[in-house]
């Protein structure tokens, strides 16, 4: 039989706000155990939550980018469960009526463009860490990460395969990240991935009972551990058995997905609307405020360097797959006036080059305006193609401007007929066989002569000029 | 002196005639002599209250002190108070020392009020007669055989036994009201989110209200002047600017409408109470004010909705009390879960845990909308009622409770009794209004009966008046118990 896979996400995005959601505590990461826990975060008898604008005005971004519904009045619910490290004894979180619905994100997969609806987002704040090692049968309790304020983007089950999945993941990643709304470092747990996964045969339209994975921290472990659990569902049912509707937890070790409790021990949270904090209202003018606010998101981005620039559609996609990256290429583009050119070199040699050193493009070595130096040079004849990329190489390792480098290296271009006219002669002198066989019709052997010109040059003649002038003495 | 009103202290210790010192020196001789007739100090800790009347007296020889700079004040066990235990009368928290000041405390502090020390309370402040304290019930100083009133027994108490001229409290469904009203003194509940719920330890939230208990209304007035005003800690706090609750003071009550609801003089009302209610009223007719007839339809649904909200909130608000970071835990446990539910069993009495029972019951899976959601629906209809009500009366009065404080012990296992008695202070609370007690009268056996005033929302200052002038044409509150 052939199955098809069910896939949704449900992600909680950290929050870049300075401080806690309820508290003045900091959100920083890192810190000595409990030293950014306030009477707040510890619970302490008589202490009240305050909302955080700046974790509402994020969630409103985000909202907005996805083209949601922002709920003008949204509220918090209290969801009740006994943990060492929920110190309340219950999770602030929004249950009826979340701040973001509705709304979607385009992902693209090989070719194709594919629309993941959003079911919603919501506000909550983040637990405690228990700490089981280190501790001789007791548990450690970290309470620095509580009260961290939380988005959980929760998709509708739209995605097919786990290639989807990731493309969804990367997409909605690279979104909060471009927005500045989350700091999107995943092994420090400010992007994490529980994914909802089922199969059914293919035709069917009741959705299999589903298993839901939890606590993915890396787009590497988000599909090995959906491979998996489309493996173990299809298995357990071509074997006749049945798939338990259960919380996973995958183990990148083993590279397998074990259970971690069924549907039978899930809580009674005993959701309702939290008394000590007023419905949050949001204005009409606190949404434009937001809008105006917001970057050029990279969808709309892409479409302008296209018909601005004429990149193409892929081009112009890699281009905008950061914030930094496509500021980056602009500023190329407009110091240098060349937008095709500067895109071919960001996208290239730029992207090749951080790749290979493991760099973003925030530590890229050679800023915008050096790279933009170079294309002028070579826009302007000064140096060759072949020459730019040396220079290039040259102004990766040191501070330097392409005229500098040129200068010091002597790289300009030979432009001077005369000089080039007696490089033809000396080149048509020594290498008779290839005269011959250029006059015998063969005109392939004149690229290998204004090869011997480039070489003879030391690469400095331009190649246009030394074609002409070979032509010009060979067909006299 | 000991009689004296908090206004009279003060006029007392600007004309230097008494120190804060020996003011404070003069309250704890007398707590330390009744108090283990009385038990309305969990805590009182004479060198501490002596620092600060010194304190006091150093900012008055500086020439900064203010109105009520040095007068001493009991604080209820319920408000967070720097280095003090704050029990809030639960065993769990016997050794809870709070490393912060509740906003009340704050503010008195800053006034220059200077604490006695805490007073008692049923535990969480669930209950009508303190007879839920971890440490054992406070007595009423007219018969010590009977309660107090609860939950802010001690509060009155103390006030009541002149063992202090003024004291802080909290209302969550009348327990300042009720126990003014048993003990003879005036009590008031403002308006919720008049006063910053921050450090005041949550039972039932949307219901808590901070206030204050006096001799007189005057006093209460200058006590709420004390600790009113928006605090962003509280985000129910309501963001008003700040008036002066004794402005009205004097105001004449001439044409002022006063609502008598149908409901509260009907089947249940002792005769004693309806006797010193209606004398009340007859009184304030003499000093100009006219009565309507009003209806406020769902008083009785209130106990119903009250008896699940409140402990809705309660079971969720006492979840913190875990034995993990601070209070109470259990000395042997076989693991985790076994650690919270001996902890709690033995850290909580035996209201709290029903109440925290019944809260987890009306929250469950199933039953949600049948009993949560419906009590928010009534809650809605009561403060409808109150709304219409006050179309056609500026404020509204009536009696705190059915009967005069009942003896100790006597409803003690009957808590739908003792829940019932809530009936007439119970609304105001779902309303969010504000209320009072003032002393009006006594009952055959010699207890006495306080007459509620209910007033529009944020409406204190007229309140206050209507008590003001009645105090000014009447002497029950200057009756003082024989200790």
């Amino acid at each position: 039989m052939k199955w098809e896979v069910v896939i949704g996400l449900e992600v909680h995005v950290q929050l870049s706000t300075v401080s806690k959601i309820f508290s003045g505590a900091s959100t920083a990461f890192g810190a000595e155990p409990n030293t950014q826990a306030s009477a707040v975060e510890l619970a302490y008898p008589g202490v009240l939550p305050v909302l955080n604008r700046a974790a509402v005005s994020r969630a409103i971004r985000l909202g907005l980018a996805l083209g949601s519904n922002i709920n003008r009045k949204n509220v918090f619910a209290r969801k009740n469960y006994f943990y060492p490290d929920l110190p309340k004894g219950y999770q602030i979180s929004q249950m009826d009526l979340p701040i973001v619905e509705g709304g979607h994100l385009t992902i693209q997969v090989g070719d194709e463009e594919k629309r993941i609806r959003v079911t919603r987002a919501h506000l909550e704040e983040d637990a405690g860490k228990s700490l089981h090692e280190d501790f001789h049968g007791m548990t450690g309790i970290d309470l620095n990460r509580a009260g961290t304020p939380l988005l959980e983007v929760v998709s509708e089950p739209d995605m097919r395969s786990g290639e989807e999945a990731v493309a969804y993941a990367r997409t909605l990643h690279s979104l909060v990240t471009w927005l500045g709304i989350c700091d999107g470092n995943m092994q420090e747990g400010s992007f994490r991935v529980d994914a909802n996964v089922s199969v059914r045969p293919f035709g069917q339209a009741e959705f299999g009972t589903r298993c839901e994975i939890k606590n993915l921290n890396s787009f590497r472990f988000l599909e090995a551990a959906i491979q998996y659990e489309v493996q173990r569902q299809t298995e357990l049912i071509e074997d006749g058995g049945r798939v338990v509707q259960e919380t996973r937890l995958y183990d990148p070790d083993r590279g397998e997905t074990r259970s971690m409790r069924s549907k039978e021990d899930a809580h009674d949270y005993r959701y309702f609307p939290d008394p000590d904090l007023l419905p949050v209202r949001i204005s009409e003018a606190q949404i434009e405020a937001e809008r105006i606010a917001m970057p050029e998101l990279p969808s709309a981005m892409k479409g302008r360097f296209m018909s601005e620039y004429g990149l193409s559609a892929y081009d112009a996609d890699l281009l905008t797959s950061s914030r930094e990256l496509a500021a980056y290429f602009e500023e190329v583009a407009r110091a240098s006036g060349q937008g095709k050119l500067a895109a071919n070199w960001v996208a290239g040699e730029i992207a090749a080059r951080l790749n290979r050193a493991g760099l973003s493009i925030a530590a890229c070595p050679l800023d915008a305006g050096r790279l933009a130096g170079l294309l002028a040079r070579l826009v302007d004849n000064t140096i060759s193609g072949k020459i730019a990329k040396d220079v290039f190489e040259l102004m990766w390792e040191s501070a330097d401007s392409a005229d500098a480098i040129i200068e010091a290296k002597g790289l300009r271009q030979i432009t001077d007929s005369g000089a080039i006219e007696s490089i033809v002669d000396e080149v048509i002198a020594a290498n008779a066989r290839s005269v011959e066989e250029f006059r015998a019709g063969k005109e392939k052997a004149l690229n290998a002569l204004v090869g011997q010109v480039m070489k003879a040059s030391k690469g400095k003649a331009n190649p246009a000029q030394a074609l002409e002038i070979l032509k010009k003495k060979l067909t006299a | 002196m000991i009689n004296s009103t908090l206004k009279a202290l003060s006029q007392q210790l600007a004309a230097k005639a008494i120190s804060s010192e020996e003011l404070a020196g003069l309250y704890l001789d007398r707590i330390e002599a009744a108090n283990p007739l009385l038990n309305a100090f969990i805590t009182v800790d004479r060198e501490r209250s002596l620092q600060l009347a010194r304190a006091a007296d150093a900012v008055r020889a500086r020439g900064e002190a203010g109105l009520l700079t040095g007068v001493p004040v009991a604080h209820k066990d319920i408000f967070c108070q720097q280095g003090w235990k704050t029990s809030c009368g639960s065993r769990m928290l016997d050794n809870f020392i709070s490393p912060y000041d509740a906003h009340v405390i704050e503010r008195c502090a800053q006034a220059g009020l200077v604490t006695l020390g805490r007073t008692n309370m049923d535990e969480f402040a669930m209950g009508s007669s303190t007879e839920n304290s971890w440490y054992g019930p406070a007595r009423n100083p007219w018969d010590r055989n009977a309660i107090p009133g609860g939950s802010s027994g001690g509060s009155a108490v103390a006030v009541a036994a002149r063992l202090a001229p003024a004291a802080t409290a909290t209302d969550t469904g009348g327990s300042i009201r009720q126990p003014a009203s048993h003990c003879g003194i005036t009590g008031l509940k403002p308006t919720y989110g008049v006063v910053s719920r921050y450090g005041m330890v949550a039972f039932a939230s949307s219901l808590d209200q901070g206030g204050v208990m006096a001799q007189t209304a005057e006093d209460c007035a200058l006590m709420l002047n004390t600790i009113a005003g928006f605090d962003e800690r509280d985000s129910t706090s309501v963001e008003r600017t700040g008036e002066d609750y004794t402005r009205k003071l004097g105001d004449s009550l001439a044409g002022l409408r006063v609502g008598l609801p149908r409901e509260y003089f009907a089947d249940g009302l002792s005769a004693d109470v309806a006797r010193v209610v209606e004398a009340a009223v007859a009184e304030l007719k003499k000093l100009g004010a006219e009565v309507v007839d009003i209806s406020l339809p769902n008083t009785e649904l209130s106990i119903p909705a009250y008896y699940v909200i409140a402990p809705a909130e309660a079971s969720t608000n006492l979840s913190r009390y875990d034995g993990v970071r601070y209070g109470h835990r259990a000395a042997e446990y076989r693991d985790l879960v076994d650690m919270y539910e001996r902890t709690r069993a033995e850290g909580f009495g035996r209201e709290v845990k029903r109440r925290i029972m019944v809260g987890t019951y009306v929250l469950s899976h199933g039953y949600y909308d049948a009993y949560y959601l419906k009590a928010q629906k009534i809650r809605r209809l009561v403060s409808d009622d109150f709304k219409a009500a006050f179309e056609s009366c500026d404020v509204i009065l009536g009696p705190v409770a059915p009967t005069a404080a009942f003896d100790l012990g006597a409803n003690a296992d009957d808590p739908l009794q003792m829940y019932l008695s809530d009936i007439y202070t119970l609304s105001v609370n779902l309303a969010g209004l504000p209320g009072m007690s003032v002393p009006a009268g006594f009952a055959a056996n010699g207890r006495p009966i306080g007459l509620q005033i209910i007033g529009n929302y944020f409406d204190e200052a007229r309140m206050l008046n209507v008590a003001h002038r009645f105090q000014q044409a009447t002497d029950w509150h200057r009756r003082v118990p024989a200790l």
